[in-house]
């Protein structure tokens, strides 16, 4: 908190607080607005009398009715939510027993794998996209959820991996001696010590793997064809903005719609996850 | 039983060689302390007895069996450490239920053994509460029932104590030695608090640079210390030192330097008639020093500048000078002594300590 004269706190705390959350969360409440604001409204020009950008007296639900009846939308978070939470869930789990190993155990080369794990992470999605249609190709992946299921864990392992190689080096060491001399084998001791302590850890890389998997475009556009296939980002692209003309109400209900599972997952978490990212385990 | 046997224990970590050759025999029952300052090998040695680090030559046993490739699990020893390491995530009671469940003990029976161990340790009220809303004393209380619950052969302590304060330690040193008579159980103890190894320790090893120095009971360490870095770091305030050069004449062997001029008493005297002309380490523990008498010997006396006057009640240390070295005195709280004041010291004859120059050992 800043110190001293009211006029002090207003000037260094209040109103750069308010700027900088009205800049962070507008396009936020400009897709809410859009959503719920008639067709009439959002297609009239803004030289127009009682023209009203940031407020609307007659908000609708038909956008939101179009993009579940008129699209595929209802498959497409299906879709979705399937193709994030097995990748995920895939990505966790490799990321959760390399992590350990990589900070655990001493093995030859173990700093060097570590390094070359991260390496990999900064290999860019732009780039790797076009060896990796090859394989789906290859593989006859196209087009089905696994095409997705199987790359996205190229760049969610590595980033799992390095949060929970940081993690577990935070856990004392001293816990793991003390169980293997209670009676539990090396096994034991990760599952029944180390791996609870490393909870929020483990949800923090949990988060930001659904997430990044949730909003992933490039892949999805590139290996998904068929639009009951599609997942929300490229759904809501391909089929909502047709050549030039944009459909702005469903695409920013579908926006909106499609950003509430990720909001839902953060804030459900949010204690786990913030003790995770600043790395605390209590004694 | 609990008898541990090290023979030839060697450690080498790389080009480090950080415990070097060190043979012990506990007895079963036998309360041992390893004790020397940071970085002389003691925990390690702990360490190799858990099983915790690999062995690099020698053999380590209990109760007869080699333990060297077994795994910390198969020992049957209990360990507390110096952060306690308890499972967070975990209750008090399963804290300590957790090494028996390890070992597949029926429900009843781990239920019965933690309500005995918590009430020990008077810490049966605390058992559904989880570590983090314990102090630092509880903490170090489900450690230990931890260790104890198991009623394992050996138990290992790795500094249980450093990590609590002052008052909180004297109290939980009492307390150990108390448990130590109840339970009977071996214990090896690592520390770097000379005190805690000497009120603890039916034995005292003490360690430096990954040799041992000593091994000796606590009293028979203080009296008769094997060469000066123990003379040294046993005692507190500790011992002072100071260069001497043996002289004979007239059949009488005197200690001399710059400020001092000391006639060794008789028996002393044979055994340093090899090192007249030779300079050695006078040793004198502060509390061997009081001011001098009508009585004392002439030759046990001499003359001291104080500097400073450390008051602690029960007794007073003074920071003196002789000659060109300087020495701590203890006496008697009821002196009267201002700084800067010439002072004349005594030294009790029988507590002479003298070690050679060179190889530091005991005369």
């Amino acid at each position: 908190m800043i110190e001293g004269a009211i006029w002090r706190r207003w000037v260094f705390f209040y109103i750069p607080l308010t700027l900088f959350l009205i800049f962070l969360l507008f396009p936020f409440y400009w897709m809410i607005i859009t959503t719920f604001r008639p067709d009439g409204e959002l297609y009239r020009p803004w030289r127009a009398v009682n023209y009203n950008p940031f407020w609307t007296w007659h908000p609708t639900l038909l956008h939101i009715k179009y993009l579940f009846t008129e699209t595929m939308f209802s498959t497409w978070l299906v879709n979705t939510m399937f193709i994030a939470l097995a990748s995920t869930a895939i990505s966790l789990f490799c990321g959760i027993f390399a992590g350990y190993a990589l900070s655990r155990l001493n093995f030859p080369f173990a700093g060097s794998l570590g390094t070359g794990i991260f390496v990999t992470y900064l290999v860019p999605q732009t780039l790797l996209f076009i060896p990796l249609s090859e394989i789906i190709r290859n593989y006859k992946l196209g087009d089905t959820p696994w095409s997705l299921i199987l790359t996205y864990p190229t760049f969610l392992i590595p980033f799992c991996t390095w949060l929970m190689m940081g993690y577990f080096k935070a856990v004392p060491k001293e816990l793991e001696e003390c169980a293997r001399i209670d009676g539990a084998s090396r096994w034991q001791a990760m599952l029944y010590i180390i791996i609870p302590v490393a909870v929020p850890g483990i949800l923090s890389a949990g988060i930001f793997a659904f997430t990044l998997s949730w909003n992933e475009f490039i892949y999805a556009l590139v290996f998904l064809s068929s639009p009951e296939q599609k997942t929300v980002p490229v759904g809501v692209v391909s089929e909502l903005i047709r050549g030039d003309v944009f459909f702005w109400g469903p695409l920013m209900a579908g926006a909106l719609l499609g950003s509430i599972p990720v909001a839902i997952a953060y804030s459900f978490f949010v204690e786990h996850y913030v003790s995770g990212l600043t790395g605390s385990v209590k004694g | 039983m609990g008898q541990v046997v090290l023979k030839d224990i060697n450690k080498f970590y790389d080009s480090v060689h950080a415990v070097k050759d060190v043979n012990l025999q506990i007895r079963d029952k036998e309360f041992v302390v390893f004790v020397g300052p940071s970085g002389c090998g003691k925990t390690t040695t702990l360490r190799m007895i858990a099983g915790l680090e690999a062995i690099s030559s020698g053999d380590i046993s209990i109760d007869g069996q080699v333990v060297n490739d077994l795994a910390p699990m198969d020992r049957d020893i209990a360990m507390v450490f110096q952060n306690y390491a308890l499972y967070p995530h975990m209750s008090v009671y399963d804290n300590m239920a957790f090494g028996l469940k390890m070992r597949k003990f029926d429900r009843s029976e781990i239920g019965q053994r933690v309500k005995e161990a918590a009430d020990i340790l008077g810490i049966g009220e605390y058992l559904k509460r989880k570590p983090r809303q314990l102090s630092g004393g509880q903490r170090q209380r489900v450690a230990l029932g931890r260790a104890i619950v198991r009623h394992p052969r050996v138990f290992l302590f790795d500094e249980p104590l450093s990590n609590l304060d002052a008052k909180l330690r004297v109290q939980m040193r009492v307390e150990l030695k108390k448990l130590h008579l109840r339970l009977g159980t071996t214990a090896i103890y690592v520390t770097h608090d000379q005190v805690e190894a000497m009120t603890l320790g039916d034995r005292v090893v003490v360690m430096k640079d990954g040799w041992v120095q000593q091994v000796g009971e606590p009293l028979e360490l203080y009296n008769r210390p094997a060469n000066k870095f123990v003379a040294g770091f046993i005692g507190s305030p500790a011992m002072n030192f100071a260069t001497v050069t043996m002289t004979n004449g007239n059949g009488r062997v005197v200690a001399k330097n710059a400020g001092l001029e000391i006639e060794v008493p008789g028996r002393e005297a044979e055994r340093l008639l090899a090192h007249v002309g030779r300079q050695v380490t006078l040793g004198i523990r502060p509390e061997d020093l009081h001011v001098a008498r009508d009585g004392d010997p002439a030759g046990l006396t001499f003359n001291s500048k104080v500097e400073v006057v450390e008051q602690l009640g029960s007794e007073i240390l003074l920071d003196v000078r002789v000659g060109d070295s300087s020495m701590v005195a203890s006496v008697e709280p009821t002196t009267r002594v201002k700084v800067q004041e010439t002072m004349r010291l005594a030294i009790n004859p029988e507590r002479l300590h003298f070690f050679d120059a060179s190889t530091e050992a005991a005369i």
